[in-house]
C-alpha cells in the first residue's frame, strides 16, 4: 500500500518533453522530494541550456536560468551570496561533460555546497541528437551515423568515477530511472543528497540515467529496454561517495 | 573629510568597490589587474562578503551572474583577453537585466598581446562587450581619485538600469601609486535588496524568475527597453571634462592615461602660445558628442585624437560629431609601448605648426 | 484508488508496463493532445502498490489508500 500526490513544483499542465523522455520524471522526482522536504520557498533551480531549459515553463518554483555549461558557477555565485537557499543545478550531459567539465569539476572540487543533478541520455536533444561526451562506443547520433567510434572521438565520460576521485564531494551517485526501483532509489538519493546540503555537508552529486526516445529514434518502452542491455552496464548505477557513511561507520 | 591614503589604482577600485556595497567577486589572474582580485581576496571576508577565484574568466563571469541574481552587489575584472572570456556572461547579464560591474584594466591587444598598458579595448568596450547588440555603461577614469569616485557609484547606475557597468581604465592606471580619498562605507540592509532578486521567498507569492532567453514578443520589447535606456543615457548621464576650450584652435580628444600625458603636453602648448584645448570623454558610452559637436568650428582648424593604441579606434566617434568641419588627426603608441609628454607634445605642436597634413 | 489526470498523459505505457496486476491498458479514447491514454481494467484487483505512479514521467497518476 502507498500513496502518491503530484508536487504542486510543477506546473498544472504537460511538461515540455517529448512522451517518455525521463527528463520529466527526474524533474518529477525533485519535485517531489522538495515538497516532502517542505523546501518549496527556499529551494532555487538553476537552469542549464538543452531540454533541461524546458524546466523553465514547467517547474513552478524559484528559478535561475544561465549559459550553456555555467550552472555550477552561477550555482557558486548564488550560493556564496545567499548560503540558506537549497540550491540545485540540473545539467544534461553535453552541458556538463562537453562545455561545462571546467565548471562542474572545480566547483566539485571546491566542495560548493550545493546540488547538482545530472541527467545522462547520452545525446544532446534539444539541438536534434548530435553525438554527446556520454554517447555509447557504436551509438548512432547525427554526428556519428554509422556509431561513435572511439577512434576519432574517443570513450563515454564517466562523471561519477570522475567526481568521486576528488577529496572534496560529500555525496556522489549514480540511478537508472528505467524501473521502478531505480527510480526509487534516485528518490532516495535526491533526498539525501538535498538533506546533506541543507546540514552543510558540502558538495552532492546525483547522476540520473535517463532516455531520448525522439533521437534515439526508439519507442518510450523500447528505450527502457535499451538501458537495461547498453547504458547500464557502461555506466554502473551506485553510491561512488558517501562521507555520512563513514561518519556511520566510525 | 574622507579617509586619505596611498594607493595603488587597482587597490584603490578594489576599496572603493567594498566601500559602495560591493560583497561578491571572482575573477581569474591576469596581468595587469591581479592587484584587484588579490586585493578583494582578503578585504571582501573582512566585511562578510565572498571572494572565489573561478577556474577561468568565463565561470567568474558567470559566478557574478549567481551572485547578483540574488540581489547582492557583486564584480569581477580581468585585462583584454579575460574580458574576452567574458564576453558571454556579460552579454547573458544583459540579457537577464542583472547589475554588475566589470573591471578591464587594458593591456595591448590584440590575442594575448603584451601585458604593458594599451588602450586597446575601446571598440569592444563600446561598441560590442559581447554577442546580441545590447551596451554597458562605460567610465573611464584618468586618475585611482575619479576610479574611486566612479566605482562607488557603479552599482546605483547598475541598479537603477538593471544592466552591468564596465569600467575601462589601463595598466597605467592600475599600478601608479597616487593618494586618494577614500568615502566611507555605503551602508546597505536587506530593505535595499532590489524586489527582483531571488535573495527569498519569503513572503512573495510569486515564482521568482531570472532567465537569459525569452519567447519572441517579449524579447523584442526587452530589446527596446534597452534602447530606451541607452537614450536616457545620452540625455542625463554622460560625464565629460572640457579643458581649454574658450579658445582653443586645436582639440585634443583623449581618455585615460592619454587625457593625462596630454594635458602635461597641453600646458606646454600653451605657454608657447598654442591655442590647444581638450574634450576627455569620462563616459565612454554614452560618448560626449555634444562637446565635439557643438565645438566653434569657424575657429578650431583640427581635431587630435590621442590614444595609446594604433590605429585609433575612437575616431569614428569623433568623426560622427565633427562631420567634416575640420580634419581629424590621430597620434598615439601602442603594444604596450607608452605615450610620454615630450612624444605628445611634439606631435601636438607638428600638427598646429602645418608640418602634418595627415587629416 | 489510482486517479489518472487524463489531460497529462502522454501515452508513453510505462504505468501499463510495470503494472504488478497487469489491470492497466492504453484505452481507445484520445485526450485532448492525441495520446491514448490508460484505462484500468479492474480496479478491485488494485493493490494500491503506486508503481504506476512513481514511472509516470509527468505525474499523471494519483494513488491514494482509500478505496473508491
Amino acid at each position: 500500500m502507498a500513496e502518491y500526490h503530484r508536487s504542486a513544483m510543477i506546473a498544472d499542465s504537460p511538461s515540455g518533453y517529448c512522451p517518455g523522455c525521463l527528463h520529466s520524471l527526474a524533474t518529477r522526482l525533485i519535485s517531489d522530494v522538495i515538497t516532502e522536504l517542505g523546501q518549496e520557498d527556499n529551494a532555487l533551480n538553476v537552469i542549464s541550456v538543452g531540454c533541461s531549459a524546458l524546466n523553465l515553463l514547467y517547474w513552478s518554483g524559484d528559478n535561475l536560468s544561465v549559459a550553456h555549461g555555467r550552472a555550477p558557477a552561477a550555482a557558486t555565485g548564488a550560493k556564496r551570496a545567499n548560503p540558506e537557499r537549497l540550491v540545485f543545478a540540473y545539467q544534461g550531459d553535453g552541458d556538463l561533460a562537453a562545455i561545462g567539465l571546467a565548471e562542474i569539476m572545480s566547483a566539485a572540487n571546491r566542495g560548493e555546497n550545493f546540488t547538482v543533478i545530472f541527467a545522462n541520455n547520452q545525446t544532446y536533444g534539444m539541438t536534434g541528437g548530435q553525438m554527446a561526451p556520454t554517447t555509447l562506443i557504436g551509438q548512432k547520433t547525427t554526428t556519428t551515423i554509422y556509431g561513435r567510434d572511439p577512434a576519432t572521438t574517443g570513450y563515454p565520460m564517466k562523471m561519477c568515477e570522475l567526481i568521486s576521485q576528488l577529496p572534496a564531494p560529500a555525496y556522489v551517485a549514480r540511478f537508472a530511472l528505467n524501473s521502478p526501483k531505480g527510480v526509487r532509489q534516485a528518490r532516495d538519493g535526491i533526498k539525501k543528497a538535498f538533506q546533506m546540503q541543507l546540514d552543510g555537508k558540502g558538495f552532492t552529486f546525483i547522476e540520473l540515467l535517463t532516455n531520448c526516445p525522439t533521437n534515439w529514434k526508439l519507442s518510450p518502452l523500447q528505450t527502457l529496454e535499451y538501458m537495461n542491455t547498453n547504458t547500464i552496464p557502461y555506466f554502473t548505477p551506485g553510491v561512488f561517495k558517501d562521507i555520512t557513511a563513514k561518519e556511520a561507520d566510525a | 573629510m574622507g579617509e586619505k591614503r596611498f594607493m595603488k589604482g587597482n587597490e584603490a577600485i578594489a576599496e572603493a568597490a567594498v566601500r559602495g556595497g560591493c560583497r561578491f567577486f571572482a575573477g581569474y589572474p591576469i596581468t595587469p589587474q591581479n592587484e584587484i582580485p588579490e586585493y578583494l581576496s582578503w578585504r571582501l571576508p573582512e566585511v562578510g562578503g565572498a571572494y572565489v577565484q573561478g577556474e577561468s574568466e568565463i565561470a567568474s563571469v558567470n559566478m557574478v551572474y549567481g551572485a547578483s541574481a540574488m540581489g547582492t552587489r557583486a564584480m569581477t575584472s580581468s585585462s583584454g583577453p579575460g574580458i574576452s572570456l567574458k564576453a558571454e556572461g556579460i552579454s547573458y547579464l544583459a540579457a537577464a537585466m542583472l547589475p554588475a560591474l566589470i573591471v578591464n584594466i587594458s593591456r595591448g591587444g590584440p590575442g594575448l598581446g603584451s601585458i604593458q598598458p594599451a588602450q586597446s579595448d575601446y571598440l569592444q568596450a563600446t561598441k560590442a562587450l559581447g554577442h546580441g547588440g545590447f551596451h554597458a555603461m562605460v567610465f573611464a577614469p584618468n586618475s585611482a581619485q575619479e576610479a574611486v569616485d566612479l566605482v562607488y557609484d557603479a552599482w546605483e547606475y547598475a541598479e537603477r538600469d538593471r544592466n552591468p557597468v564596465l569600467v575601462l581604465m589601463d595598466g597605467c592606471l592600475g599600478n601608479i601609486m597616487e593618494e586618494v580619498e577614500l568615502p566611507p562605507m555605503k551602508a546597505l540592509s536587506d530593505e535595499d535588496l532590489p524586489e527582483w532578486s531571488l535573495t527569498r521567498r519569503n513572503g512573495r507569492d510569486y515564482q521568482g524568475t531570472i532567465t537569459p532567453i525569452y519567447t519572441e514578443p517579449i524579447l523584442e520589447s526587452i530589446n527596446a527597453m534597452a534602447g530606451e535606456t541607452y537614450k536616457a543615457w545620452e540625455e542625463e548621464d554622460v560625464k565629460v571634462e572640457e579643458f581649454l576650450l574658450d579658445d582653443a584652435e586645436y582639440v585634443v580628444v583623449a581618455y585615460g592615461i592619454a587625457s593625462r600625458v596630454s594635458k602635461e603636453a597641453i600646458l606646454r602648448l600653451r605657454e608657447e602660445g598654442y591655442k590647444v584645448g581638450m574634450i576627455r570623454p569620462i563616459t565612454l558610452f554614452p560618448f560626449p558628442k555634444q562637446s565635439i559637436r557643438n565645438l566653434d568650428y569657424s575657429r578650431v582648424k583640427g581635431i587630435i585624437d590621442v590614444e595609446m593604441t594604433i590605429p585609433a579606434q575612437m575616431r569614428d566617434d569623433i568623426a560622427l560629431q565633427v562631420l567634416e568641419r575640420c580634419p581629424i588627426h590621430e597620434y598615439g603608441r601602442s603594444g604596450g609601448c607608452l605615450l610620454d609628454d615630450d612624444g605628445v607634445y611634439e606631435a601636438i605642436l607638428e600638427i598646429v605648426t602645418g608640418g602634418n597634413d595627415n587629416g | 484508488m489510482v486517479e489518472i489526470n487524463t489531460s497529462l498523459c502522454k501515452a508513453c505505457g510505462y504505468c501499463v508496463k510495470f503494472c504488478p496486476k497487469h489491470i492497466l491498458e492504453l484505452g481507445t479514447v484520445r485526450n485532448k493532445r492525441g495520446h491514448f491514454y490508460p484505462v484500468m481494467t479492474d480496479a478491485d484487483a488494485c493493490i494500491t502498490c503506486a508503481i504506476c505512479a512513481t514511472m509516470c514521467p509527468e505525474g499523471a497518476i494519483d494513488v491514494s489508500e482509500r478505496k473508491v
